[in-house]
């Protein structure tokens, strides 16, 4: 089996350094939003500064270089085991290269242990079998701690917000996570919403479907209307970039279902910061391609 | 754009509103969870006795403080191994959790300017006018930008807390903040969350 501990640090370098195109775009529309002149607008306008210096300088566009979340889509072969440790290999040279920043802190100790590996879970990898004929596909997310402090989880129905057990219900609680947040996530952000599951299920699904692209929505008319509906209301609060105030407060919303007991109706939401950190590289053959 | 250089009077303080962009050059010491809850548990409180280095790091800490500014930061630094640091990366980090602690510790180290993103509570308020000192609001996350402002690294204290969490004496060169917590009792984020409360309470009513 091959080994792939140079591809996947390149993989952590892209990904600390340099901001998806998607969500770059995004950022540049919202600028013509803000007045001139407005704290709302300076944010923004410095945010794209350091977006475009992070890129040409290989320097982590966020210093809190995040939980990094490996997906990983393997065909028949590859042994996973391996694959863990070139991951964790690639991890702990990143961090002495200060594409990542040492982010592993012992919880019980307080420890930090200096080249982001901790335990079994730090950093994060889901294995995932597909077909033989499917390249290898590695998807990485960085997920800053400031905006994963603001995510939130209900269950429905919430009294104090007449939230009840359907779409509706949905909407409010959203709304609310956004309200509660207010510009603690560094806004504008990007909402990751998961309906049912169990407490831990429904969580890490709000993630996973934030690494569809942006303006993607989802299959199910319904959730992509609603998708489009949170994100204008979101926008209606006012609350702005940094939480300085300002149009821009969400640049887009990715809304899942799962199946539930009948006795439980979970909403999670994950916050994204606007630095959305996510890249993927593809294993085909002797080539590795970045995206 | 006003420029400010630390060391900072009260009446320049006095003089700062919410809503100003201030460029600021000179010394400043970060300190995130870890530092706060030491310094408060250590020397202000004194709940936990002085232990190893603190009483030395304590006497240091008081002369780089009395007029300066505390930036909430954890950066990524380069040349851990030779101790020739050099900031990487250091944007903001979100300062609500020092709610507990900032006001204290402004006043005990007669600090003059907090640093971070997302702005602080009613007890940080209070502190801002009794003080006097401000709370300045960085870009979050606009790391590598910020980085470039930091001219030289002092030095580092508490290493033991990891390099994110340690306290690093840093000199900057024009590094951009907005001022949006005053000694007036002026908080840009009350603002903000009252007005967004309206229009949540609206947004619920609707169907």
């Amino acid at each position: 089996m091959r080994d792939l501990t140079n591809e996947i640090l390149e993989l952590i370098r892209r990904t600390s350094s340099s901001l998806p195109k998607d969500v770059e775009d995004r950022l540049r529309e919202s600028v013509d939003k803000e007045a001139p002149g407005s704290p709302a607008r300076g944010a923004l306008e410095t945010i794209l500064r350091n977006i475009e210096l992070s890129r040409a300088n290989s320097t982590p566009i966020c210093q809190d270089t995040g939980t990094p979340i490996f997906y990983v889509h393997h065909p028949e072969g590859w042994s996973t085991r391996k694959l863990k440790e070139q991951i964790r290999a690639a991890m702990a040279e990143a961090t002495k290269r200060s594409y990542m920043r040492p982010n592993a802190v012992d919880a019980v100790y307080d420890k930090n242990t200096g080249n982001n590996l901790g335990g079994d879970d730090f950093p994060y990898i889901h294995f995932d079998e597909v077909d033989a004929d499917q390249p290898l596909l590695i998807e990485l997310m960085l997920k800053g701690g400031g905006c994963e402090n603001v995510g939130r989880q209900y269950s429905l129905p919430d009294n104090s917000l007449g939230a009840g057990r359907d779409l509706a219900g949905v909407r409010k609680v959203v709304l609310d996570a956004v309200y509660q947040a207010q510009g603690q996530g560094c806004a504008p952000g990007i909402l990751g919403v998961a309906i049912g599951g169990d407490r831990g299920s429904s969580y890490i699904k709000s993630k996973e479907v934030l690494l569809d692209k942006l303006g993607e929505r989802s299959a199910d008319p319904q959730l992509a209307e609603l998708e489009e509906r949170l994100t204008r209301e979101a926008n209606e609060m006012g609350i702005g970039p940094m939480g300085f105030g300002g149009k821009t407060t969400v640049i887009d919303t990715k809304i899942t279902g799962l199946h539930r007991l009948p006795a439980s109706y979970f909403v999670s939401v994950s916050y994204m910061c606007w630095a959305y950190r996510r890249r993927r590289m593809t294993v085909k053959g002797d080539v590795v391609e970045y995206d | 754009m006003r420029e400010i250089t630390t060391p900072i009077s009260d009446e320049t303080i006095r003089s700062l509103k919410v809503g100003e962009a201030v460029n600021l050059t000179g010394m400043m010491v970060t300190g995130r969870d870890a530092a706060h809850k030491w310094m408060i548990e250590t020397f202000v409180r004194k709940t936990r006795p002085p232990q190893d280095d603190d009483e030395k790091v304590y006497e240091e800490l008081k002369k780089l403080l009395s007029g300066s500014v505390i930036y909430h930061c954890g950066p990524v630094v380069s040349g851990l191994d030779t101790k020739e640091y050099k900031f990487v990366a250091a944007g903001p980090t979100t300062s609500i959790r020092e709610e507990p602690y900032q006001a204290d510790v402004m006043k005990h180290f007669n600090v003059k300017g907090v640093i971070g993103k997302g702005g602080m509570g009613p007890r940080t308020l209070k502190g801002c006018q009794e003080a006097p000192f401000v709370y300045l609001h960085a870009i979050g996350g606009a790391a590598s930008f910020l980085a470039r402002t930091v001219t030289r690294v002092q030095g580092v204290f508490k290493m033991e807390f990891g390099v994110p969490e340690a306290m690093w004496v840093i000199e900057v060169k024009d590094f951009p903040v907005v001022v949006t917590m005053d000694s007036h009792g002026g908080s840009q984020h009350a603002v903000i969350e009252e007005r967004s409360k309206k229009v949540l309470d609206e947004l619920l009513a609707r169907v």
